[in-house]
């Protein structure tokens, strides 16, 4: 098969066959001999302090092993580390441990934790623990806990339980404020979302005495990280720990931290000297694994009447739970304010934003962190700006879009975008969904709706469906990313990737990969960017991942980063084998190396392409090291280890255009079409790629229409299962049309960017822009999250339709 | 005599009789009157009621064709049977509220949801799982999950396995020719997180395809083997 | 996530299953689809110390018609009602709502009788049973009884069976073939989902096929039992099948609704509006399927 068609190839994935067999391995399914069962008493109180903890009843039940308090490993465990403890930010870190001690923050927050020899056992434990509470007043909302009366949850660790506070800005926007044709404000809530990531977490623990070796199995998006926040949390030491973690059931950025219950476990295996598991149920995830997004957001922009953006102004107030998580900090600040010119040519910017604790489940990242926030209130307030000046909110954008032979491109926030062809995409979308046709069907509809709804003087049955199109265009911020910049923002380590690539003496080649794709294919698509690097066959390339003794140090997958990060020192790995395998192959051949070429795996003299070399030939040589083999000077065998830092960020862009139907009379929408263009340059396998995007959207859109974690006041978590918390299924979800537009990256060696979060990032806003488009004769400027019957009902019913668009160049915001 | 004569005289609205109350009435207490009571005629003694009580069940169960045999405590679920007792692991756990469906198997010939049954329900009974549906020991693949592969029907595979067992519900016994209403429908009961159930559907619709014309392939078989006799 | 432990029993005939329940019925559960059950009993909300599974009574899972009667057994399963000709072709109304139950595979466990007898309001059986005025058989040591639809639910949770009482069959008078219709409209969050509000209607035209001769109206979510729209039903008997009328028994049944807030649902008000929605398209569509072309 000739080498160039792997790369871009729809090839079907080598990691399916185990899984449509029911053969991978996840967590859960590793078993151990003599293995024990751990179960955490969690807290029913969102703040109060734990006056008394009485295990005697549960440790004699049946089967319990040892029931643990916070107070009896209170020395044992160091705090859960914040790995982005963000610099220019009055960053607060508080201390917060694996089992509380002295007082519980949330609903969900441990405080004891059972080992039985059966899982059921340890739950019948549970209940025989007796705990005695003494309540104290919880504040679960992020505007009032930064009162100064609110509750603390950290008491002056915390003053205000506020975190920190971090801005940026950039141009003059109080002049662009002062001189603007037309302002917009509005107050934009991005809505507190649980991941659900259909597998569980857990871990499964395992302390070899006569090695002094902990090996832990964990539903890890990064297992290196996961091995050195174990380290700082337990004191073992990072090189006598492995983590191994190969099948993951899903991720979304909620298994990339370092939780507290996942020390206590190797805690456990360590002091019992059994192998101990921990697997959440589904109620535990909800209320102790990490949660997604909101943010409050008040938002102001300013323009002119001809459509173009002069400035934009956003205070947000983070809520970020009750503790400070693995990447918390980074996720409304950097991986958020810096995107908020997205993909137009916006000068003056300001972005401030408040990061306040809250007696809930901590917030971290979720598919998209920090770049759906920033999609979302931007492409909200350009659709509230474009109405009110009467423009089409397609022409808006275009106006104001960043130009293609702008790239690279300096933003007002410092980051440079690679390269990006917005129009391009947007037109394209336009033209696929037939956006003309579709506003003038809606025109249609909607004088039919008014006529139906006038013609008897009382409200005759109206069988009309209100059409609403909304669009969204975005650019984001992944392939996480540059070093140096990371570090400047306070996050503790480079977000380089390695690589080990090794060929053996047979010619087969093993890729050691520091990404961890659980979902994203890389197992298929980084051979076949071997394959095509190295001229061999797909399945003579096999790619390792997810075992720290395995792979030298990754960081994991998240932020889009696998394919451009890890690909990229996958692909610089290859090349240097390529240089070395040229050397040997010369030498082989007798010849200068410059006269040698390589061709779809073969070495030779230029011009004599019949003598030539494989690579496997080649390796066999690099192995065999004799003195006709490898020249003097050279080590013997064929591998190469590279640890590389990109450059740059990468910015995939896009355009998404959402069609909705709104039935007036129960305020239920429906999806009628929903078309996607993005652009994530050079794609290794389109049909992966298209998964991706897929995915994303699905994710998005639930958000639009219907997922919201919900607490009461008192801090409980009513949205605690899946029959509550509503993700939708197949029959709520749309087909969706994809396509693409192919705009590499320069400063990557294949061209590529990531896919992964763009099509959570892209439709959130498409799905609210057209419902607020079908309500616009309604008067309705905005609607919050989710986007359920009730909220669209109270509109239709308490407001009468015009059906002249109600703004005026002239009317006040 | 037997208390049930008694008791049957009690009005509707008073709490039905009660064992002391019942015992009471034939004279003596009922823990006197324990295991050895002999059945007469329909009606059982107390120590028989008892007796069809258990604590701990012995239960026979076949699954992917082979018989089982095992002592489980009642309100074990059928999926941690499966799992942890049998080590079949392919069928996985996603909830606590019979939501996900990542636990679906095929019992009986229906495609049930195995963490929202107890392993006692399922003694007697022929259970498939995902390690079933593969053929023979080179493990050739179901033609639903060739589709699946085929198709890019799964990302971290998680929910696949509950998903093909529905599947294969659907098409073998539920409507081989369903629309892509139908499928969606038909799936309801199955979350996925990352694919967005795109190309879960295409799969499902080539998969169905690809059955409708396996069996087309048999009749024509069976239909020449019969002209021929 | 585990439920407490229990003592089991696995009884072959209905005769033992209320012997069991004489006995021990105060403290014992019937396990029958077990898809309402189960997740209680793991979440613990619901703990009893004997758990009597019927489901090797195979005697209890039929459907026949019986002279003017559809009989249905108690351990009939929602799927078995959802896709039976003999439903379809007597009593439609019933493999509608069977079809609005959770998902296929709760629908190929999950059973009618047990369904009725767990009378959750949210539960989707309750208002077509109240539509289509059916009765309940009922056993136990003590003899049989029967409970008409008006009758079966006690409260939110509570059927008006007694603990040793065991239900085996629901009889359902079957409507007249042409001029009859049924109709069952669900409003939810999501397919599958508890209703946010829902309502069933069967109807009886006279013979000009002009004015309501019979009308049973059901109502999902509204109150704390499955509820039956007394006055609706008034406002219709007798009268012409017009959109005016139509309208205002609809209007009548909001207005006799009693839903209460739910923050994941909706609140009482928006309720009540949606009954209204419901129950009138539900009323279009039965008295489409009883043989009016159109309704003025």
């Amino acid at each position: 098969m000739a080498v160039a068609t792997f790369f871009g190839a729809r090839v079907n994935r080598r990691e399916d066959p185990r899984l449509v067999t029911g053969n991978g391995l996840y967590t859960a399914d590793v078993v151990l001999p003599n293995m024990v069962h751990a179960a955490f008493l969690r807290s029913p109180y969102a703040h109060a302090r734990i006056k008394s903890i009485n295990t005697e009843k549960a440790k004699a039940l049946p089967g319990v092993i040892v029931v643990v308090t916070g107070k009896d490993i209170a020395s044992k465990l160091n705090p859960v580390p914040c790995a982005w403890q963000l610099t220019n930010a009055e960053i607060k870190v508080p201390k917060y441990y694996p089992l509380e001690i002295d007082k519980v923050r949330y609903v969900g927050d441990p405080v004891a934790v059972v080992v039985a020899e059966t899982p059921y056992q340890a739950a019948d434990a549970l209940e025989a623990i007796e705990v005695e509470y003494e309540p104290l007043q919880a504040v679960v909302d992020q505007e009032s806990a930064c009162k100064p009366d609110a509750p603390l949850l950290y008491d002056n660790d915390v003053p205000n339980n506020l975190a920190f506070h971090w801005k940026i800005s950039s141009g003059d926007v109080s002049r662009a404020f002062a001189e603007a044709e037309v302002t917009v404000k509005e107050r934009l809530v991005n809505q507190r979302l649980l991941p659900t990531a259909i597998e569980p977490r857990g871990a499964l623990a395992q302390y070899n005495p006569s090695k002094d070796e902990l090996t832990v199995w964990i539903t890890s998006q990064n297992p290196h990280v996961h091995r050195l926040l174990l380290s700082l949390m337990t004191g073992i030491p990072e090189h006598k720990i492995r983590v191994i973690s190969q099948d993951v059931g899903g991720g979304f950025g909620s298994k990339i931290p370092c939780y507290g219950p996942e020390a206590v476990v190797v805690l456990l295996a360590k002091e019992l000297l059994l192998p101990v598991k921990w697997i959440e149920d589904r109620r535990e995830n909800y209320v102790s694994t990490i949660h997604g997004r909101d943010h409050v957001e008040y938002v102001e922009l300013a323009g002119k009447f001809d459509g173009t953006i002069t400035g934009i102004k956003v205070i947000t107030y983070a809520n970020l739970g009750a503790w400070l998580s693995t990447a918390a900090p980074g996720v409304p600040t950097i991986l958020f304010g810096t995107m908020l010119s997205g993909p137009y040519k916006i000068k003056n910017l300001e972005c401030e934003v408040f990061g306040v604790l809250t007696n809930t489940t901590a917030v971290d990242a979720y598919r998209g962190a920090g770049r759906p926030e920033a999609t979302f209130i931007l492409e909200r307030i350009v659709d509230i700006f474009a109405r009110k000046i009467n423009m089409d909110p397609s022409e808006v954008r275009i106006k104001n879009f960043i130009p293609r032979d702008a790239f690279p491109y300096t933003t007002p926030t410092g980051l440079t975008y690679d390269s990006g062809d917005y129009e391009g995409t947007l037109r394209r979308a336009l033209e696929i969904s037939g956006y003309k046709d579709l506003r003038e069907e809606q025109a249609a509809r909607l004088k039919s709706f008014l006529q139906e709804s006038t013609e008897t003087g009382k409200r005759k049955r109206t069988k009309e469906k209100l059409i609403g199109i909304g669009l969204s265009s975005y650019v984001e911020v992944c392939g996480l990313g540059p070093s140096s910049i990371v570090r400047s923002t306070g996050f503790a380590l480079g977000l380089w990737e390695s690589a080990t690539v090794r060929v053996h003496p047979s010619g087969k080649v093993s890729v050691f990969t520091g990404g961890h794709p659980h979902g994203q294919g890389e197992e298929t698509t980084f051979a076949q960017i071997v394959a095509s690097e190295l001229g061999v066959n797909l399945e003579d390339v096999e790619v390792v991942h997810g075992d720290t003794d395995k792979v030298p140090f990754g960081m994991g997958t998240y932020g889009s980063r696998t394919t451009p990060v890890a690909g990229g020192a996958i692909v610089f790995a290859c090349r240097k084998i390529k240089e070395k395998a040229r050397k040997i192959a010369a030498h082989l051949l007798e010849a200068r190396e410059d006269d040698i070429v390589f061709d779809s795996g073969r070495f030779y003299v230029r011009g004599s392409p019949g003598t030539a070399k494989t690579l496997a030939e080649v390796a066999w040589a690099s192995y065999g090291a004799g003195s006709s083999e490898l020249p003097s000077g050279l080590e013997p065998g064929l591998e190469n280890t590279t640890f590389y830092d990109p450059p740059n960020f990468v910015f995939p862009f896009g355009t998404h255009v959402c069609v909705v139907e709104v039935d007036t009379e129960t305020g239920q929408v429906k999806i009628k079409k929903y078309v996607a263009v993005d652009d994530c340059g050079k794609q290794i396998n389109p049909m992966i790629v298209e998964g991706q995007v897929h995915g994303g959207i699905a994710q998005g859109v639930a958000q639009a229409l219907w997922e919201a974690a919900v607490y009461d006041k008192d801090g409980n978590l009513v949205t605690s299962t899946l029959s509550d918390y509503a993700v939708p299924t197949a029959y709520e979800l749309p087909s969706y049309e994809t396509a693409s537009t192919e705009t590499p990256s320069p400063h990557h060696p294949l061209g590529i960017k990531g896919v992964g979060e763009t099509g959570t990032i892209a439709s959130t806003p498409a799905v609210v822009n057209a419902v607020c488009d079908a309500l616009s004769n309604f008067g309705v400027k905005n609607i919050d999250m989710p986007l359920v019957p009730e909220k669209i009902w109270r509109i239709l019913s308490s407001s009468s339709p015009r059906l002249e668009s109600p703004s005026s160049t002239t009317s006040p915001s | 005599m037997s208390e049930r004569g008694a008791s049957s005289s009690s009005s509707r609205e008073s709490s039905p009789p009660h064992s002391t109350e019942a015992g009471g009435r034939s004279g003596g207490s009922s823990s006197k009157r324990k295991k050895k009571k002999s059945v007469s005629g329909a009606q059982s003694g107390i120590s028989d009621l008892e007796a069809a009580l258990s604590g701990r069940k012995t239960i026979q169960v076949k699954v992917n064709g082979r018989v089982y045999q095992r002592e489980v405590e009642p309100r074990l679920l059928l999926v941690d049977f499966i799992r942890d007792h049998l080590g079949l692991k392919g069928t996985h756990i996603g909830c606590d509220t019979t939501n996900c469906g990542a636990c679906t198997v095929i019992l009986g010939g229906k495609s049930v949801k195995s963490c929202t049954m107890f392993a006692v329900q399922a003694d007697g009974e022929e259970i498939l799982t995902i390690e079933g549906l593969a053929n023979g020991k080179q493990q050739e693949l179901h033609p639903i999950q060739k589709a699946f592969w085929d198709n890019h029907g799964l990302q971290c595979g998680f929910c696949t396995p509950g998903l093909i067992m529905q599947a294969y519900w659907l098409l073998t016994s539920e409507n081989p020719n369903p629309t892509e209403e139908e499928i969606r429908l038909g799936i309801s009961g199955n979350l996925c997180r990352c694919t967005g159930y795109h190309n879960i559907v295409k799969a499902i619709q080539s998969a169905a395809t690809m059955l409708r014309s396996a069996r087309a392939q048999e009749q024509v078989v069976v239909t020449a083997r019969e002209g021929r006799r | 996530m585990f439920p407490k432990e229990f003592q089991y029993a696995s009884p072959r005939s209905v005769q033992e299953t209320v012997q069991l329940l004489n006995r021990f019925g105060t403290e014992a559960k019937i396990l029958a689809g077990g898809q309402s059950l189960i997740p209680l009993m793991k979440l613990r909300i619901a703990s009893p110390k004997y758990l009597i599974d019927i489901n090797r009574i195979r005697d209890l899972e039929y459907v026949r018609e019986s002279g003017e009667f559809l009989l249905i057994g108690a351990l009939t399963r929602h799927h078995t009602l959802e896709r039976s000709e003999l439903v379809k072709d007597k009593v439609p109304i019933l493999s509608e709502t069977a079809s609005s139950i959770g998902d296929p595979q709760v629908r190929n466990l999950g059973t009618i009788g047990g369904s009725i007898v767990h009378s959750d309001p949210a539960g989707d059986w309750g208002a077509t049973m109240i539509a289509l005025r059916a009765s309940f058989n009922v056993k136990s040591l003590r003899g049989e009884r029967s409970l008409d639809s008006d009758h079966i639910f006690s409260d939110t949770l509570t059927s008006s069976l007694s603990p040793d009482e065991l239900l085996t069959e629901i009889s359902i008078p079957i409507p007249p073939r042409d001029r009859s219709g049924g109709a069952y409209e669900k409003f939810e969050r999501k397919v599958g989902d508890f209703a946010t509000v829902g309502a069933a209607v069967q109807i009886t035209l006279d013979k000009a096929k002009k004015a309501f001769e019979k009308i049973g109206i059901g109502l999902t979510s509204v109150a704390p039992t499955s509820m039956r729209a007394r006055r609706a039903e008034e406002s219709l008997l007798g009268r012409d099948v017009t959109l005016a009328n139509l309208d205002e028994a609809a209007t009548i049944a909001s207005e006799e609704a009693r839903p209460i807030d739910d923050v994941l649902r909706g609140s009482a008000e928006f309720k009540r509006a949606m009954t209204k929605v419901f129950l009138k398209r539900a009323l279009i569509k039965a008295a489409g399927r009883a043989g009016v072309i159109e309704i003025e």
